[in-house]
């Protein structure tokens, strides 16, 4: 994560150093190598529970974009976005340990898949019913923008997400009262078995967006540079006070919309396309050119996220399922919440650095009220 | 003491609340420069500003969303919908965002989502509703609807410290038409706590918001015929206040259950149930309900008023229980 400092002083990531690129490639492979794990090996040994959901083959979005997140910023990731919880700092056994269904985990064995978050490290999950993070993602970016600091919102959504009539109603709301957020639309080119012809009129996403008072870009999703840089410039706009942007990022779904969808409607043709445009492969061969890394290097990285991976999973399989009488707990928010006792950041001042939070206690004393 | 209406009984409540703590705010529809459609938030945004009294498009699922997102951030919104009606277009992000947060990953979602409800103004099937039990079938919500002007007052202020979203029903129907001294001031009437509205021996009427009035005029009919009725307010429908009626059931021993909303799904079964799980024995007669039919609030006025229950209504239903 970027050092503390105030957000709205910050100049905008655009071109990243070498050492953000050696993280760019990192997160790529750790995100593309745990699906894989989750996917193809514990989901068919019968040690996943529930639905997997992945984005393979989408990866270049949530790490190009979390790598431009802030302390103090608020992120709110798809089911395809498994890197962005990596970047605010999740553990790999805790994310695999929901999946297992184990107790020990951010939901308790609550909520499934990518649905956890964390009032401290500034996520906030989808719910199933997509499009509702849309106006979740308003109300962060009014207090945000109330605040003062520049810091930002960005929230995620698929392209077949975008017909749903409250993420309208948010992309409106955050125009006319020029919030600090950033719509990232993963263009996928399905929405589970729907294509994108079925699913909108126009070719490109980003035309909507001008409608709504933001500028709009349609851009590479699968460059991780180009990614970057758009976010960057996105954020930049918001943290000046400048409002919303609507990014799409066109992608493709390599793999099914879930483990148990064999996706036999996205014709082969198409896959073969888009492996040529693989994400990883685009950003090694650029590494590589530069001189960034030697191929000995990445082979070490391929290693060393092998076995992070096989820490993680061993870890999370010694977790315990939960207790089923604890199905009863923590329904409500009280003081002596469940949820407090088990150490969970409940109820403070959101996702506010501690530096932030000294500053608003000033202005509190002072008589500024925020 | 001063004198109020229910409705500015809630203005000062919310009042209170914004100058006691700056993590309040209010977003809704017409709220700030109107001053809101029955006027309940008029001054406020003269007084505390722009920034914490917002006036916001018509969008009821972003109006709700907005409000999660800024309770995540550690404030404390107060949405209002302009007619509860209207609380069906945001009911996703009530149930299953809202609702359910916490109970999946921990965090506060401290939340007030206020607007007015309730039939007998002639306002037809979409200005009229009484729709709560919506929310009582959501865990995770709490849901409240004073009948009193000082009931109002300290229930929208605890209402507005939960740390979970509350869903608080204002009766248009008594916004003007009843006042009582309410006490300048802070003080707070808590969730999940009945009142006994009248005390009596002989059978107790159950019951909330509007319909307190009808059934205490009901009792005040009745005492004629020498029969003493308990009247008790909810006040808070989720969780509502199983001891208060359970305690009540086993002094009077004949109960009837009342509500303005629709009979099936109603909260009367949800009682009638609990009753005769729990108070079987002490049961003298049957379990009675009067409420309203299954159909939407009609607009005509002799439509509508077949359609209410009454005090008249609930007299009959006494005199046919005391038979019993």
């Amino acid at each position: 994560m970027k050092s503390t400092m105030l957000a709205k002083k910050s100049k905008p990531g655009i071109k990243p150093d070498a050492e953000t690129l050696k993280r760019m490639l990192y997160f790529l492979k750790l995100t593309r190598e745990a699906e894989r794990r989750i996917e193809r090996v514990l989901y068919p040994q019968g040690k996943i529970v529930g639905g997997v959901y992945i984005g393979r083959g989408q990866e270049a979005i949530g790490v190009g974009s979390a790598l431009q997140l802030m302390e103090g910023d608020v992120v709110l990731p798809s089911h395809r976005d498994f890197s962005s919880f990596m970047i605010r700092g999740f553990s790999l056994a805790d994310i695999i340990a929901n999946w297992m269904a184990r107790a020990d985990t951010p939901t308790r064995g609550r909520d499934n898949t990518l649905h956890i978050g964390d009032v401290k490290r500034g996520v906030i999950p989808i719910i199933s019913p997509l499009g509702g993070t849309c106006p979740v993602a308003c109300g962060v970016g009014i207090v945000l923008k109330r605040r003062g600091n520049g810091n930002v919102a960005l929230v995620h959504l698929g392209e077949g997400t975008t017909s749903v009539g409250q993420v309208h109603e948010a992309m409106n709301m955050a125009g006319v009262m020029r919030l600090p957020v950033v719509f990232i639309c993963n263009n996928n080119g399905y929405a589970f078995s729907t294509p994108v012809e079925k699913q909108f009129a126009v070719r490109n996403l980003s035309v909507r967006a001008p409608a709504y008072g933001m500028p709009g870009k349609t851009i590479d999703g699968n460059d991780v540079l180009v990614v970057y840089r758009a976010v960057g410039e996105a954020v930049a706009r918001a943290r000046q006070g400048n409002g919303p942007s609507f990014l799409e990022c066109m992608t493709f779904r390599m793999a099914g919309h879930s483990a148990h969808d064999a996706a036999e409607y996205v014709p082969d043709r198409v896959l073969q396309e888009w492996a040529k445009k693989d994400p990883i492969q685009r950003l090694e061969k650029y590494l590589l050119t530069r001189k960034i890394l030697t191929r000995q290097q990445i082979d070490d990285l391929d290693r060393r996220i092998q076995k992070e991976l096989d820490a993680a999973v061993a870890e999370a399989e010694l977790r315990a399922l939960p207790k089923g009488e604890t199905a009863l707990e923590g329904v409500y928010c009280e003081p002596d919440c469940w949820w407090g006792k088990a150490g969970f950041r409940i109820r403070d001042s959101g996702f506010r650095s501690e530096k932030q939070e000294a500053r608003s206690k000033k202005q509190e004393e002072a008589g500024i009220r925020v | 003491m001063p004198v109020l209406t229910y409705l500015e009984a809630i203005r000062q409540g919310i009042w209170e609340e914004m100058e006691r703590d700056p993590s309040v705010f209010l977003l809704g529809e017409d709220i700030g420069a109107y001053g809101g459609a029955f006027k309940v938030t008029a001054g406020m945004l003269e007084k505390f500003g722009e920034e914490r009294v917002i006036d916001t498009p018509i969008s009821e699922s972003a109006i709700v969303g907005a409000a999660v997102g800024a309770a995540l951030m550690g404030m404390r919104p107060v949405a209002e919908m302009q007619f509860m009606d209207f609380i069906a277009c945001a009911f996703d992000q009530i149930v299953n965002m809202a609702a359910k947060m916490h109970y999946r990953w921990g965090p506060a979602v401290p939340m007030v989502i206020r607007g007015p409800c309730g039939a007998g103004v002639h306002g037809g099937p979409y200005h009229s509703q009484s729709n709560e039990m919506w929310f009582v079938h959501t865990p995770g919500l709490k849901v409240v609807m004073p009948a009193t002007a000082y009931d109002a007052k300290g229930l929208i202020k605890a209402a507005i410290r939960d740390d979970n979203p509350v869903i608080f029903y204002e009766h248009k129907f008594l916004y003007r038409r009843i006042k009582e001294e309410v006490p300048e001031g802070d003080y707070v009437v808590p969730l999940g706590k009945a009142a006994v509205r009248r005390e009596g021996n002989d059978m107790v009427v159950i019951t909330y918001g509007a319909m307190v009035w009808a059934a205490l005029e009901a009792a005040r009919e009745l005492e004629k015929d020498g029969l003493s009725l308990e009247v008790v307010d909810l006040r808070t429908l989720l969780p509502y206040d199983e001891g208060a009626v359970l305690t009540s059931v086993r002094k009077c021993n004949k109960v009837i259950l009342l509500h303005e909303d629709t009979r099936t799904g109603g909260m009367a079964g949800e009682l009638a149930a609990l009753i005769a799980e729990k108070a079987f024995e002490d049961l003298d007669g049957p379990i009675m309900r009067i409420t309203a039919p299954d159909t939407p609030v009609p607009f005509s006025p002799p439509l509508e008023e077949y359609f209410l229950p009454n005090a008249r209504k609930v007299v009959e239903a006494a005199r046919k229980l005391a038979e019993y």
